[in-house]
């Protein structure tokens, strides 16, 4: 048995299954993710990492399975899936800033909307976090006069305003041009640091061995591995593992 | 000049006013409800409940698909042998609303899904709930898209509501004619108003253009 407060996972998928009409994209799967904890998910394109990490907050439906979040079911009928949003943060590949929003306003929205936090201390925490990701200068910016490293940074803020337990990040880095990736993993590294439960698909093997503390491996629907850094790119558990890692500068 | 008839209608030309006026007050309550019925419309044509859908594409359908006068005469000549008076005033303005609501039905759908995924996607992960999403994302972005087709949209409206000369409405057209029966100076009764319609027609689309410029700040 794990510790109550260290060890225990805070987000659970059990039996994870999910299909978009006759394709199953996720074939039975099992993962926790422990508090305080960082897992990579890396693996193939189309392997079904995004849909596993969008079951996670439900953004996708599981076709069949549980998922577990702070102790309860969430993939149950009678939860109120936007409350258990707020708990958790998400960044996308894209973005997906809001344009017709300054940078502070994509900020506050949802502590105002859905938190119901006042204008002021709504601001305030935005203005912290901005300053935070390096961009309390661009506050009154629109987003798209921003860089994509500043887009992703100002994702990252949003997504933190909300005080959230758990920051899932699918592929934060993979539309970014180069020279912008480490102003992001920077930021990603600072959370990490401060002890964020975070589960992160990417492709940056030096994030994955650096940052995380456990990896999985998603093939076809599956996790076909699951170690800390060290074991896994030294002593690849599968030979679908072994032939991914060859393709891919570490 | 008398060759013309422009005495005709410099002695005219306050009923020509008011003419214009009532076109416009036509026109601008049509483009208000009509509006409405678009957003509504448009609205009910991307929900999530299926009746509400099928009810909005019912409604698309049946409007654009039949002429425009048809309805009007529906209106103004059927429903009083079912025992509904319908006041000239009240059946032009109805009937323009939910004619032009039916295009601005499809114009606010448009508008609707071409905003991407990832903006409904990033406000549920904040946790908006649909409504939210809708409100606070999505339609404002859409807004912006609709602007260019909503300011077509008005300006056919306008040039529309010259058919409710037909009944009874004594707007521009009837106006107009109401002169050249007095009067048979066609030429420049026809001229007159044709101006007087491409200002009104001029102000609407810059109008629209004008909150376009405006609200663009943040492309
Ligand atoms: N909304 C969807 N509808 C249909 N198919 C989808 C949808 N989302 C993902 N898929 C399919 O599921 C598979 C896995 O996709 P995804 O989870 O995005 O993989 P990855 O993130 O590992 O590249 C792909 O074949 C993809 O085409
Ligand atoms: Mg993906």
């Amino acid at each position: 048995m794990m510790d109550e407060r260290n060890g225990a996972p805070i987000i659970e998928a059990r039996g994870l299954r999910k299909s978009f009409g006759p394709h199953e994209v996720l074939k039975g799967v099992d993962l926790s993710i422990a508090r305080g904890e960082v897992l990579a998910i890396i693996g193939p394109s189309g392997s079904g990492k995004s849909t596993l990490l969008r079951c996670l907050n439900l953004l996708e439906r599981p076709t069949a399975g549980e998922v577990w979040f702070e102790g309860a079911r969430i993939n149950d009928p009678g939860v109120d899936v936007n409350r258990v949003r707020t708990r958790m943060g998400m960044v996308f590949q894209l973005f997906n800033l809001f344009p017709h929003l300054t940078v502070i306003d994509n900020v506050t929205l949802a502590q105002e909307k859905v938190l119901h936090i006042s204008r002021q201390e709504a601001e305030a925490r935005a203005q912290a976090l901005l300053a935070k990701v390096g961009l309390a200068a661009k506050e009154h910016a629109y987003p798209n006069s921003l860089s994509g490293g500043q887009k992703q940074r100002v994702a990252i803020a949003r997504a933190l305003a909300l005080r959230p337990a758990v920051m899932l990040f699918d592929e934060p880095t993979s539309a970014l041009d180069p020279e912008m990736v480490q102003e992001v993993l920077a930021t990603m590294d600072e959370l990490v640091q401060e002890g964020m439960t975070m589960a992160v698909v990417t492709h940056e093997m030096g994030f994955a061995r650096r940052a995380a503390g456990r990896i999985v491996f998603v093939d076809e629907g599956r996790i076909v591995a699951d170690a800390p850094p060290e074991r896994f790119f030294s002593a690849p558990e599968s030979e679908r593992v072994r032939q991914f890692l060859e393709k891919i500068p570490t | 000049m008398s060759l013309l008839g422009l005495d005709a209608v410099e002695k005219s030309f306050p009923l020509l006013l008011h003419g214009a006026l009532v076109t416009i007050e036509v026109t601008a309550m049509a483009l208000v409800l009509g509006a409405l019925a678009g957003l509504l419309g448009g609205l009910a044509r991307v929900s999530p409940l299926m009746p509400l859908r099928g009810l909005a594409a019912a409604y698309v359908s049946v409007i654009r698909g039949t002429p425009f006068i048809v309805q009007l005469f529906f209106v103004y000549y059927a429903f009083p042998q079912v025992g509904l008076q319908v006041p000239p005033m009240v059946a032009a303005v109805g009937c323009l609303a939910v004619y032009s609501g039916a295009y601005q039905t499809e114009i606010v759908r448009g508008a609707i899904e071409s905003i991407e995924r990832g903006q409904v996607e990033a406000a549920r992960s904040l946790g908006l709930s649909t409504a939210q999403a809708m409100r606070y994302v999505v339609l404002p972005q859409a807004f912006l898209r609709m602007l260019p087709p909503l300011g077509n949209e008005f300006v056919a409206l306008t040039k529309n509501s010259a058919l409710v000369s037909l009944v009874t409405v004594q707007e521009l057209l009837l106006s107009a004619q109401l002169i050249i029966s007095a009067t048979f100076q066609n030429f420049a009764v026809y001229l007159t108003i044709g101006v007087m319609y491409y200002v009104i027609t001029s102000v609407v689309s810059t109008g629209t253009q004008l909150l376009e410029r405006r609200l663009k700040v943040y492309v």
